[in-house]
């Protein structure tokens, strides 16, 4: 196990080895080791020939990777470069795991795909044992998605923008579908800026305290002329709402289904009821469309998966029965005689292909992050969550946790020295973007002029004041993985 | 989550108490048992741990073995001939059960109570000078007790606690003997220690030396009523693994929360915010 | 395989330089910092590091004085071992403390097993403390033919035996050891084994080839790996260690295992009370074992050999290192052995002061840094011994049989001893005898005329253990016994490891029975129930009767005795009555008495 992160973590601490890259050069050091196992001829030349394409473009705009290139981008030795992608390259299988330390980047898309051509270079995707591992944060992100809660995609990730798609779920819907994508939440915000989105109906999550750069986004929210929140707390976002729905546990005052990380479908069960006026999310928005003129009823969760089923092919053989009986089906599962699938791509490896084209390169080039470091802000900030917490510590906040150390910002050993601030100190942490005040914890381990933070306790920290709303322009995810930051002494120095 | 490929599968045939059973190749004495509708006693086992085959509660007597053997750990094998009745296995149980029973408490261990009834286990016969195991409830945190007195050894909190599941290994034996216990270094207290408080340990004790603190509080209110709970399955919300919770809940509250063996994502195992991240769901 | 935690508590420079004399001079610690953004570690590194925690322990404890929380983290974290597992590991071994003993003195443990006890070790005691000594009651020493035995803890300085000292350590020209006999058998003729004791110089190498050694090695390694497992088979030669297993059976076993590496391993644990004969042949004739053990290499196919010797031995251990790293620069260890393309290394290991790892199982989990708990069999050794490895564990006058085996052949040493017990067997004679020693005779010797060549009881005889604190209690009545494995079983006895120790009509028999209970009860490793609380019971009926239990109580130890034999792991439980019972069944104890 080679674990590639900016700080050893304690995954990192079950490696065989761990490289400690700069935050944001992910794509310098993918682009590295495929280099080095080009150069090294330890590519699966059979494979690349038989199921990709674009390989002689791609083996050329990686040629410039020099594990000395590479070397210096990333700050991670050209010998620790080498093993991995030796490692990687002559494994029988292996598997590439990544988690939002990929994703909340700016070129977040070509990291992963960066990480893909890997995988496309040594056949190590489609088969057992091998493959690409994206790791959700929460029990339903795949869930949403799969259920069509993307800007672009109904249910089963059928195109919003193929009538085909939409006239099969207007017959069943009776009423008509938008033909364009909507929105992603980054978008949603620019809308608001630009004043040409007006009133927004938030379910389930906390954009006052979870968006990067996030006093420009309770601007933002505070703006609105309507704004209804649909939670089970009255979060920091429910507090700018003109009306609040007060809503029952997903996972335990609901029933339902949720889709883990390896697309597996599962129930969920009401185990006790909610409380007050709190009501289940479909009766909600049920009792909202019915009151709206439409008829929609009171359909029961069992019953709307069955309409999922009929619509979305991947669903299709996942009977309640089913899932009830065999703890749950990884999709494709398209006929109730088929078993789930335990990994995708397994097309890769057939003789035809399974009638598609074969997969293609993407050539991807390093570009670090947004903000670089400068003499007025000469530390990287990085954020993470810790083990005993989550998210922005509205379920995990009330847990009386004996492991958790509260909100404190990292800092390396030298650093500390450096700066003449001792462990437990509060200090001052000053953004670009805002500042806020915290205490400080210093850390053997963490490599120097790197900082480190969660973001659990924003009523106590306002952490996403410092984080940076950079995003991507296709997957629409803040760049929170890199800001640029100083460090200031609040305590008179001796 | 399968950890495997399939693979096909070979039966072994063997004897149980006369009655013939099949059973797949790498099958335990213990699954031919079942297979033959044997109810045998257990306690150090557990079908998501490795079988340490330390209580010897489940022995039974193999034709041509000198010893009895532990049907948890013994794998079947074609043509073994095993009595789960005879003379030898019922004073080895009774003995084991009773041994157990004269120096450990075993009030909150139903099953054992049950078994120690079934073999006519009588700890009372040691007198009252038989050493006991002798501890004071460690209470130092607000998610679980460990109360000693109760442990009988079975070492499934070590194994859930090492590579069985959790890789902390916050938990050993340490000592010998009648002197062994379950320890941190240098029983230094456990929010100190690697716990990482996944109560993947309390969840395999047998006994209740491992309980969580709503458990323990509402015992001590004497307002433990499991035979009024629900369980109900659901899945934790915290992360996309997807693994299987069982709410216990008793007077419209969540009171305790375990994990299905029989799942395949995590084989009864869960981390700190799936085990014990629920408070909120009673707007704490 | 984990993200380990510790503890505030940091080690102090002595504790450092002990864990590092250890870690840094063989495998170097499991986590290295290569460069600030390159840090190795992992399972590997840390499973290949496992098996020094032992040592480590050794010179945390031999350093500080005992084995403090910083002490046992620094060694944890040099291992990667967890500091809870490292902490289990460290309190199942008698020799280390865990809580700072206030004096930089030296602990001297006094023996207080059976033949110690009847040599009033208690009155020694109370003398050693009255002189302000720091004395710790320990169980058999293995010098029970010089009661009674100590052995000093060595504080900062190494481990010693006094008693050693009145040997000649390296003397170019030795005495003979008076434990070793009068170098005759019963029937005058010479002894085998012990032939070269007294008689080379265990220091030196030059001295064990004049007296003929390394030339069994040259002649196995000549005919080849297959002729002398067929010799050992063939020999009838079988375990010496107390289980009397076939030695070829068992080599033959391991060499046909599937894998590459094996092990030989020489179970040097020598700690059944009443034994002492590996220890005489280890501290007289080290090299002797060092080419019986390379033999045992080359027949099995192993590349590697461990000596796991117990911990109270320091000569012995001492003598061993020595003749290894002597058999090394004369090449008969190390590459190409005798120009040959058999290559084998040993390294010897110090147990830490627990009876259980004596049991082979148990001794695999010691070393490889685990609690020496032994292990569910099947599977074997044989298969999977050592690292889970196939491999061949002999104790060491067995394996000073193979010597002899494979220079005259099998078929010659069939013909010494009887029918079912071929060759010759060491007897640790102690108690009330008039020359208590290491005695080598044929098989099939009588008891009595074994007690004859020890100068016969002093006092009137009442009874004789056999075979040790494991074995059983024979009559005075009984000297007629012939002493082979198949005269024990028809008698109901053991030979066990070869203890015969004298009792005469003065001993208090309810107190020797109990400290053999209680011995059980503190050398149980607590992994089963029916040992672990089996033993404390049977003690408690012991303790509560006055070492006398009547009527009731004797069916109780029955029951308990059929629970822990049926029911126990380990051979530990299997026998751990048996003693008891015998006493009973003689009436040394009991109603009758």
């Amino acid at each position: 196990m080679f674990s590639v992160d900016p700080r050893r973590t304690s995954s990192a601490k079950f490696a065989d080895v761990w490289l400690g890259l700069n935050v944001g050069t992910d794509v310098a050091l993918s682009n590295t080791v495929a280099n080095h196992i080009i150069t090294n001829n330890l590519h699966n030349k059979e494979f690349i020939a038989h199921a990709t394409q674009g390989f002689e473009a791609y083996a050329e705009s990686v040629s410039t990777w020099t594990l000395e290139r590479g070397s210096a981008v990333t700050g991670v030795p050209a010998e620790a470069i080498a093993e991995l992608a030796e490692a990687y390259a002559t494994a029988e299988t292996a598997q590439l795991l990544w988690t939002l330390g990929i994703t909340e980047h700016h070129n977040a898309v070509d990291n992963v795909l960066s990480l893909c051509n890997l995988a496309l270079l040594t056949g190590h995707i489609g088969r057992w044992g091998s493959g690409l591992v994206p790791l959700r944060g929460q029990n339903n992100v795949q869930g949403g998605g799969d259920m069509g809660a993307l800007p672009n995609k109904l249910p089963g990730f059928q195109d919003i923008v193929d009538p085909e798609a939409r006239a099969k779920f207007e017959a069943v819907w009776g009423a008509p579908v938008p033909p364009e994508p909507g929105r992603h939440l980054t978008l949603m915000f620019e809308g608001m800026e630009t004043g040409d989105m007006r009133a927004v109906y938030c379910i389930g999550e906390n954009p006052a305290d979870s968006e990067a750069d996030v006093a420009h986004a309770r601007k933002m929210l505070g703006q609105l002329d309507m704004l209804v929140v649909q939670d089970i707390f009255l979060t920091r976002t429910a507090e700018l709402a003109d009306v609040v729905f007060p809503a029952s546990v997903g996972w335990a005052e609901s029933d339902g289904t949720v889709t883990s990380s390896e697309r597996r479908v599962q129930r969920v069960r009401a185990a006790v009821p909610p409380p007050g006026d709190a009501r289940d999310d479909i009766e909600i928005i049920t009792m909202l469309a019915n009151h709206m003129g439409a008829d929609w009823g009171k359909p029961t969760s069992h019953e709307l998966w069955d309409e999922l089923r009929s619509l979305s092919p991947l669903h299709q053989g996942m009977s309640w029965e089913r899932l009830e009986a065999e703890g749950g089906l990884q999709w494709p599962c398209p006929s109730e005689d088929h078993p789930g699938s335990p990994f995708l791509h397994g097309w890769l490896w057939t003789e035809d292909l399974g009638g598609r084209d074969p997969s293609p390169f993407s050539v991807v080039e390093h570009a670090g992050p947004i903000e670089e470091l400068t003499d007025e802000f000469p530390l990287r900030l990085t954020t993470g969550r810790a083990l005993d917490s989550y998210n922005t510590g509205v379920q995990s906040g009330s847990m009386q946790s004996p492991i958790r150390y509260g909100n404190a910002i990292d800092l390396s050993t030298a650093d500390a020295e450096r700066l003449g601030v001792a462990d437990g100190e509060t200090v001052r942490v000053v953004s670009p973007r805002g500042s806020v005040e915290m205490p400080v914890r210093v850390l053997e381990d963490l490599p120097v002029g790197l900082t480190f933070t969660t973001f659990h306790f924003p009523e106590l920290v306002d952490v996403n004041v410092l984080t940076n709303d950079a995003w991507d322009k296709r997957s629409g995810t803040a760049e929170f993985k890199a800001a640029s930051i100083r460090i200031e002494k609040l305590q008179p120095v001796g | 989550m399968t950890t495997t490929e399939p693979v096909t599968e070979t039966a072994v045939s063997l004897s149980i108490d006369g009655a013939t059973v099949e059973v797949p190749k790498g099958s335990s004495v213990l699954d031919a048992c079942n297979a033959a509708g044997v109810d045998t006693p257990t306690l150090c086992y557990a079908e998501n741990l490795t079988p340490v085959n330390a209580c010897r509660v489940c022995v039974v007597e193999q034709e041509g073995s000198r010893t009895l053997i532990p049907s948890c750990s013994r794998q079947a094998e074609d043509g073994m001939e095993i009595k789960t009745d005879s003379e030898r296995v019922r004073h080895s149980r009774k003995m084991v059960l009773e041994f157990l029973g004269s120096g450990v408490d075993l009030s909150q261990a139903p099953d054992l109570q049950q078994w120690s009834e079934v073999y006519g286990a009588d700890p009372e016969r040691y007198g009252p000078s038989a050493a006991k195991i002798e501890e004071e409830v460690r209470i130092q945190d607000e998610l679980y007790i460990r109360d000693y007195d109760k442990c009988v050894l079975c070492y499934k909190c070590v194994e859930a606690c090492g590579d069985d599941a959790q890789h902390t290994f916050a938990i050993a034996v340490a000592g010998r003997g009648f002197d062994a216990r379950i320890r941190t270094e240098f029983d230094t207290s456990l929010p100190d220690s690697a716990c990482v408080y996944c109560g993947n340990c309390v969840a395999v004790c047998p006994t209740n030396a491992l309980q969580f603190k709503t458990e323990f509080d509402l015992r001590s209110a004497a307002n433990w009523r499991p035979e009024e709970q629900s369980v109900t399955r659901t899945v934790c919300s915290y992360c996309g693994v997807g693994c299987n919770l069982e709410l216990h809940v008793q007077d419209e509250t969540i009171v305790k929360v375990t994990s299905p063996n029989d799942h395949s994502v995590t084989s009864g195992h869960l981390c700190i915010k799936g085990r014990f991240g629920w408070s909120y769901v009673h707007g704490e | 395989m984990a993200d380990l935690h510790f503890g505030d508590d940091k080690p102090n420079d002595i504790e450092r330089d002990a864990v590092d004399g250890v870690v840094a001079d063989t495998l170097g610690p499991a986590v290295v910092q290569e460069h600030e953004r390159m840090v190795r570690g992992g399972t590997e590194r840390r499973n290949e590091r496992r098996h020094l925690l032992l040592p480590v322990l050794h010179a945390l404890q031999r350093a500080a004085g005992w084995i403090s929380p910083g002490g046992l983290n620094y060694a944890s974290e040099q291992l990667q071992v967890p500091p809870a597992e490292a902490y289990g590991v460290a309190t199942f071994y008698e020799m280390f403390t865990f809580t700072d003993p206030g004096h930089e003195d030296d602990v001297v443990h006094v023996c207080v097993d059976a033949a110690c006890q009847i040599a009033d070790s208690e009155a020694l005691i109370a003398r050693l403390e009255g002189e302000g000594k720091h004395v710790h009651r320990s169980p058999c020493l293995g010098q029970c033919e010089r009661p009674i035995a100590q052995f000093i803890q060595g504080r900062g300085r190494p481990d010693r035996v006094e008693a050693d000292s009145a040997l000649d350590q390296f003397s170019a020209v030795p005495q003979a050891p008076a434990s070793a006999g009068n170098g005759a058998m019963a029937d005058g003729s010479p002894v085998r084994l012990l032939r070269r004791v007294g008689v080379v110089d265990p220091s030196s190498v030059e001295s064990y080839i004049a007296a003929g050694g390394y030339t069994a090695l040259a002649a196995a390694i000549e005919r080849g790996p297959e002729a002398v497992v067929a010799e050992v088979s063939e020999s009838g030669l079988m375990g010496r260690g107390g289980a009397a297993f076939p030695t070829g059976f068992k080599w033959k076993a391991v060499s046909e295992a599937d894998g590459d590496t094996k092990y030989v391993v020489v179970n040097a644990d020598e700690s059944e009370p009443g034994t002492f004969k590996d220890r005489v042949l280890i501290e007289n004739d080290p090299f002797a074992v060092i080419e019986a053990a390379t033999i045992a290499g080359f027949a099995t196919g192993a590349t590697k050999g461990w000596i796991y010797i117990r911990g109270e031995y320091p000569l012995a251990t001492e003598r061993l290192r020595n003749a290894i790293a002597q058999a090394h620069t004369a090449g008969y260890l190390g590459q190409q052995i005798n120009g040959s393309d058999f290559s084998f290394d040993i390294e010897v290991r110090r147990g830490a002061g627990a009876y259980i790892c004596g049991e082979e199982t148990a001794l695999f989990n010691s070393l490889e840094g685990f609690r020496g708990e032994p292990r569910q069999k099947p599977p074997f050794p044989t298969t999977n011994g050592l690292f889970d490895r196939p491999t061949a564990i002999n104790n060491p006058e067995t394996l000073v049989n193979v010597l002899d085996i494979v220079t005259d052949g099998g078929a010659a040493y069939k013909a010494i001893g009887t029918e079912g017990s071929a060759g010759t067997k060491l007897f640790c004679l102690s108690g009330h005898l008039s020359k208590p020693g290491v005695y080598e005779v044929e098989f099939g010797t009588t008891l009595g005329q074994l007690l004859d060549m020890a100068g016969g009881p002093v006092g009137e005889l009442r009874a004789i253990m056999l075979g040790g604190a494991a074995g059983s209690f024979v009559g005075a009545d009984q000297l007629d016994l012939p002493l082979s494995f198949e005269g024990a079983r028809e008698a109901g006895v053991s030979l066990g490891s070869g203890v015969v120790m004298a009792f005469n009509d003065t001993v208090d028999f309810g107190a020797v029975f109990t400290r053999l209970a209680e011995f059980f009860r503190n050398e149980s490793c607590g992994q089963c129930v029916p040992c672990r609380v089996g033993t404390v019971r049977q003690h408690e009926v012991l303790l509560n009767s006055g070492g006398n239990p009547v009527n009731g109580q004797s069916e109780l130890l029955e029951e308990i005795d059929m629970a822990m034999k049926d029911a126990s792991i380990c051979g530990l439980g299997h026998t751990a009555a048996t003693a008891v019972r015998s006493g009973i069944a003689l009436g040394l104890i009991g109603a009758q008495s």
